[in-house]
C-alpha cells in the first residue's frame, strides 16, 4: 500500500497543521510517513505545497513523482489546480472553495469553477461554513481532512486520535470542535 | 533505542546532543534554521549544551574553533552562502589539529526556495581538503552526525555535513542509540599547531595532505558508499549522490536492466569503486542532487571511451534540484501520465509582506519621497524586505548578499549617484552591516541608511536578534555617525508624514544619515500573545 497527498494552500492558512493532523494519523495506524515541508520565503503569503507520503513498505524519495498522486489536498480553489500534474490518472482532488485573493490578478469565479468542472474526480468542500457549525473558523481545515477521510488510508479513529495527541495542550473545547469539524467535513461528497 | 518523528535538520540536532557535543553555534538561515532551534530549546530544558545563536556565521564558525582548542565537540550550522560569510575561518580551520571534534553543518538550497543561489557545499570541503559527509534520510543524518564527530577527532580536522532543502525540511522516524559522554576540558597541548604563522601553516598544510590517503581509505571503506556489481550487465552502471540516491531507488523497479550501482555519501570520493564501475560498463549515468561535483570529477579519472550521461551532457538538469521525474530521461524511462495537464493559465501567487508589515509602512514612506526626487537609488539586503522588491512597492533595485545595501549604496553615491538609500534590517545590520557602516563614516559619504528594525530575525521564524534593539541608535552613534542625523522613527501609518519629512531632510543632508525604523514584526508579536 502506498498513499501520495499534494496539499496545497496560502502561506498562513495552516496547511502544515492539515499535514501534522494526517501524518500523526497514519504514523498510529502503523504505516511509515514522509513529509516535506516549505519553510523561509516560501510561507509569506505565497503558494504553499507539502509532498506527503504514506506507506506500509520503504519509502525513498522525499517528493511525489508527476502523475503518482492519489489526491491533491487543498485548503483553496485556485492552490488545487496549480498542481494537477503531479495527480495519478486515477487520482481525486479534495479543496476548499473558500478563495484568497490577495493577488490583484486572482480568477472571475465562473473562470475558476469552470477549470474545477474540468477535474473528473474531485470533492469541493464550503470548510468556512462548516466551520462556524463546528464551533470556530479556526477548524476549517479539520473540515477538510474530513471530506478527505473516505479516501486515506486511515479512519476516522485514527484521525480523532492524531487530532487529541496534537490538540490536547490546548483544551477540551478546542478538540471537541476539531472533531466536531471532522465529523462534518467527513458528510461532504 | 528511541524512534523519533523529526525533521531532517532536527535529526542532526538529536545527533550532535547523542553525539557528545559540548557547544553550538550558528546564525539563522533557510533551511538550517531548525537545527539551532531544536538544540536552543534542548539546552535551555536540559541545561545543556551550550547553545547559541552568533553574530554571523563567520563568529559562529570561530567560536566553535574555542571550543575545539578547549577539547571538546562543538557543531556549527549555517546555510550554503553562510559558509561565504565563514569561508576565512573554515579554510584555515582545516590546518588546525582538532582534538575536539568539529561538525560544520551546512544546508544548501538547490532550487533556490529560499536564497539567492545554489552553490554546492561540496567544493568548499574539496577546496578545504577536509571530508564530507551527505545523508539521503532523516537516519542517516543523524547517524552521520554522531559519525561526523568521531572522524573529526580520527582525521584531526573539521568535517562538513551537507544537508539540502528537501532533508533539512522533511519529516520521518528516526530511530536514535545510546548517548555518549562530552569531552573532558584538554586544552590542545602543542600551540604551534593552532597559531597560523607561515611556518606553522606550511608544516600543518603538509600534515593535511599527507592525511588525505586516510580520508580516501575512510571513503572507500564507508558502507555508506555502497557499491552493488552487476556482472551480468556490462552496458550501464548507476552513480548516485545526496537525494539522487531516492530518486533514484524510486524508479528502479521500472528498469529492466539491474545496473550496477554506487552511492556515494561519504567525500572525498572512492575513487578505486568508481574505477571499478567504470571498468564494467560502457555508459555511467550520473544522478547529483547539486552541481555535477562527481561528474566532472570523474570525466578526469576515467577512460575517454566511457560514456557519461549526467548533468555535462544535459540530460540530467544543470540547474535546480532533482526529483523523481527529472531523473528519468537519464535512466532511459519515459514520463509519466498524468491526470490533466492545467484547466487553465493559473495566475502566480507570489509571497508576500504580510498585512499589517512594518516594512510596509517604511517602503511606502521611501516610494512617496523618492516620487518627488529627479533621482535616487534604493539598495536593499537579505530578509523580509526584500519583499519589497514585488509590486505594488517595487523599491529596492540591488539585493545582493548580508550586508551589501550599505556597501553597494556607499560604491554608488561616490559613482555619483543621488539620494542614495540603503535598506537593512537589524539582524542583518548586526551580521554584517556594521563594517560597511564603518566604511561609510570614514569615508563620509552621502548615504542615507534605513535600519528596518522589527525586533527580530523575521525570514528564518522569529529568532531573537542577537542585540536588542534598544542598543542599535548608540551603536550607530558609537561607530561616529553625526548624533543629529541618527534618527529613530516609528515604522506605522500614524506616522507616515512625519516620517517623509525626516526622510526628506536626511536625503537633503551630505553625509551619512541612519534611520532606525522600529516597530515589532506582527508575526512576533502574535505568537508571543498566544
Amino acid at each position: 500500500m502506498k498513499y501520495d497527498i499534494i496539499l496545497s494552500g496560502v502561506g498562513g492558512q495552516g496547511v502544515l497543521s492539515l499535514a501534522a493532523v494526517i501524518a500523526t494519523a497514519a504514523a498510529g495506524a502503523g504505516y511509515k510517513v514522509r513529509q516535506s515541508e516549505v519553510h523561509g520565503m516560501a510561507q509569506r503569503g505565497g503558494a504553499v505545497m507539502a509532498h506527503m507520503r504514506i506507506s506500509d513498505g520503504e519509502i525513498y524519495s522525499d517528493l511525489i513523482g508527476k502523475g503518482c498522486a492519489d489526491m491533491v489536498l487543498s485548503m483553496e480553489p485556485l492552490e488545487s489546480l496549480r498542481y494537477l500534474t503531479w495527480l495519478s490518472p486515477e487520482g481525486v482532488v479534495v479543496t476548499s472553495t473558500n478563495p484568497v485573493v490577495n493577488i490583484p490578478n486572482y480568477p472571475e469565479d465562473a473562470d475558476l469553477t469552470a477549470a474545477l468542472d474540468k477535474v473528473s474526480k474531485k470533492t469541493l468542500v464550503d470548510d468556512k461554513t462548516l466551520a462556524k457549525e463546528a464551533g470556530s473558523l479556526k477548524t476549517g481545515n479539520m473540515v477538510i481532512v474530513g471530506a478527505a477521510s473516505s479516501h486515506l488510508p486511515v479512519g476516522m479513529e485514527d484521525l480523532k486520535t492524531a487530532v487529541d495527541t496534537l490538540f490536547s495542550r490546548k483544551g477540551d473545547a478546542i478538540v471537541q470542535s476539531n472533531y466536531k469539524a471532522l465529523e462534518l467535513g467527513s458528510r461532504v461528497s | 533505542m528511541s524512534e523519533y518523528v523529526v525533521l531532517g535538520d532536527e535529526a542532526v540536532a538529536l545527533g550532535a546532543i547523542h553525539g557528545g557535543v559540548s557547544s553550538c553555534y550558528g546564525y539563522p538561515g533557510t533551511p538550517s534554521t531548525e537545527i539551532m532551534e531544536y538544540l536552543l530549546e534542548y539546552s535551555e530544558k536540559n541545561s545543556g549544551p551550550f547553545a547559541s545563536w552568533s553574530s554571523n556565521e563567520k563568529t559562529a564558525m570561530e567560536e566553535a574553533l574555542g571550543t575545539s582548542f578547549a577539547g571538546k565537540r562543538a557543531i556549527v550550522t549555517m546555510k550554503h552562502v553562510g559558509l561565504n560569510v565563514a569561508a576565512d575561518a573554515f579554510m584555515n580551520a582545516a590546518l588546525l589539529d582538532i582534538r575536539g571534534g568539529v561538525v560544520v553543518v551546512v544546508a544548501d538550497d538547490p532550487g533556490m526556495h529560499s536564497s539567492q543561489n545554489e552553490q554546492d557545499t561540496r567544493f568548499y570541503a574539496d577546496f578545504a581538503k577536509i571530508p564530507l559527509l551527505e545523508p539521503v534520510n532523516q537516519q542517516q543524518a543523524y547517524d552521520m552526525t554522531r559519525e561526523a564527530f568521531d572522524l573529526s577527532e580520527k582525521m584531526g580536522c573539521p568535517v562538513v555535513l551537507r544537508l539540502v532543502t528537501r532533508l533539512s525540511h522533511s519529516r520521518a522516524a528516526i530511530v536514535t542509540s545510546g548517548p555518549k559522554a562530552e569531552n573532558p576540558v584538554d586544552k590542545a597541548l602543542n600551540k604551534m599547531d593552532w597559531m597560523l604563522l607561515p611556518g606553522n601553516a606550511r608544516r600543518r598544510w603538509d600534515s593535511l595532505l599527507g592525511r588525505q590517503k586516510d580520508m580516501i581509505a575512510y571513503s572507500e571503506n564507508s558502507p555508506v558508499n555502497a557499491f552493488s556489481l552487476n556482472e551480468a550487465n556490462t552496458k550501464r552502471g548507476v552513480i548516485t549522490t545526496g537525494l539522487g540516491y531516492n530518486y533514484y531507488m524510486e524508479n528502479r523497479s521500472e528498469l529492466k536492466d539491474n545496473p550496477s550501482h554506487l552511492h556515494i555519501g561519504v567525500y572525498p570520493v572512492p575513487e578505486d569503486k568508481i574505477r571499478t564501475l567504470a571498468a564494467h560498463v560502457d555508459e555511467l549515468v550520473i544522478l547529483e542532487e547539486g552541481y555535477p561535483f562527481v561528474e566532472r570529477l570523474i570525466a578526469g579519472l576515467l577512460p575517454k571511451d566511457l560514456k557519461i550521461t549526467g548533468k555535462l551532457d544535459n540530460t540530467v538538469p544543470l540547474q535546480g534540484e532533482l526529483n523523481p521525474d527529472n531523473v528519468r530521461p537519464a535512466l532511459a524511462l519515459p514520463a509519466r501520465e498524468t491526470a490533466a495537464a492545467a484547466t487553465m493559465d493559473l495566475a502566480g501567487r507570489p509571497p508576500q509582506l504580510c498585512k499589517g508589515c512594518p516594512h510596509d509602512d517604511t517602503y511606502r514612506v521611501i516610494k512617496e519621497v523618492q516620487a518627488e526626487l529627479e533621482e535616487s537609488t534604493v539598495t536593499s539586503d537579505i530578509g523580509c524586505y526584500a519583499l519589497g522588491a514585488l509590486p505594488p512597492l517595487s523599491v529596492p533595485e540591488t539585493i545582493i548578499c548580508m550586508g551589501a545595501s550599505i556597501t553597494a549604496a556607499k560604491g554608488s553615491a561616490e559613482a555619483g549617484l543621488k539620494n542614495v538609500m540603503a535598506v537593512i534590517g537589524d539582524s542583518t545590520f548586526l551580521h554584517s552591516g556594521l563594517t560597511g557602516l564603518v566604511d561609510c563614516v570614514s569615508s563620509k559619504t552621502d548615504v542615507t541608511i534605513i535600519i528596518v528594525d522589527n525586533e527580530t530575525v523575521a525570514m528564518t521564524g522569529g529568532q531573537t536578534t542577537i542585540l536588542p534593539s534598544s542598543r542599535l541608535e548608540s551603536v550607530v552613534k558609537g561607530i561616529g555617525v553625526e548624533a543629529d542625523h541618527v534618527i529613530t522613527i516609528e515604522a506605522h501609518r500614524r506616522s507616515h508624514d512625519k516620517n517623509k519629512d525626516i526622510l526628506r531632510k536626511e536625503l537633503a543632508y551630505k553625509g551619512v544619515s541612519v534611520i532606525i525604523a522600529v516597530r515589532e514584526c506582527i508575526e512576533t508579536a502574535r505568537k508571543a500573545k498566544k
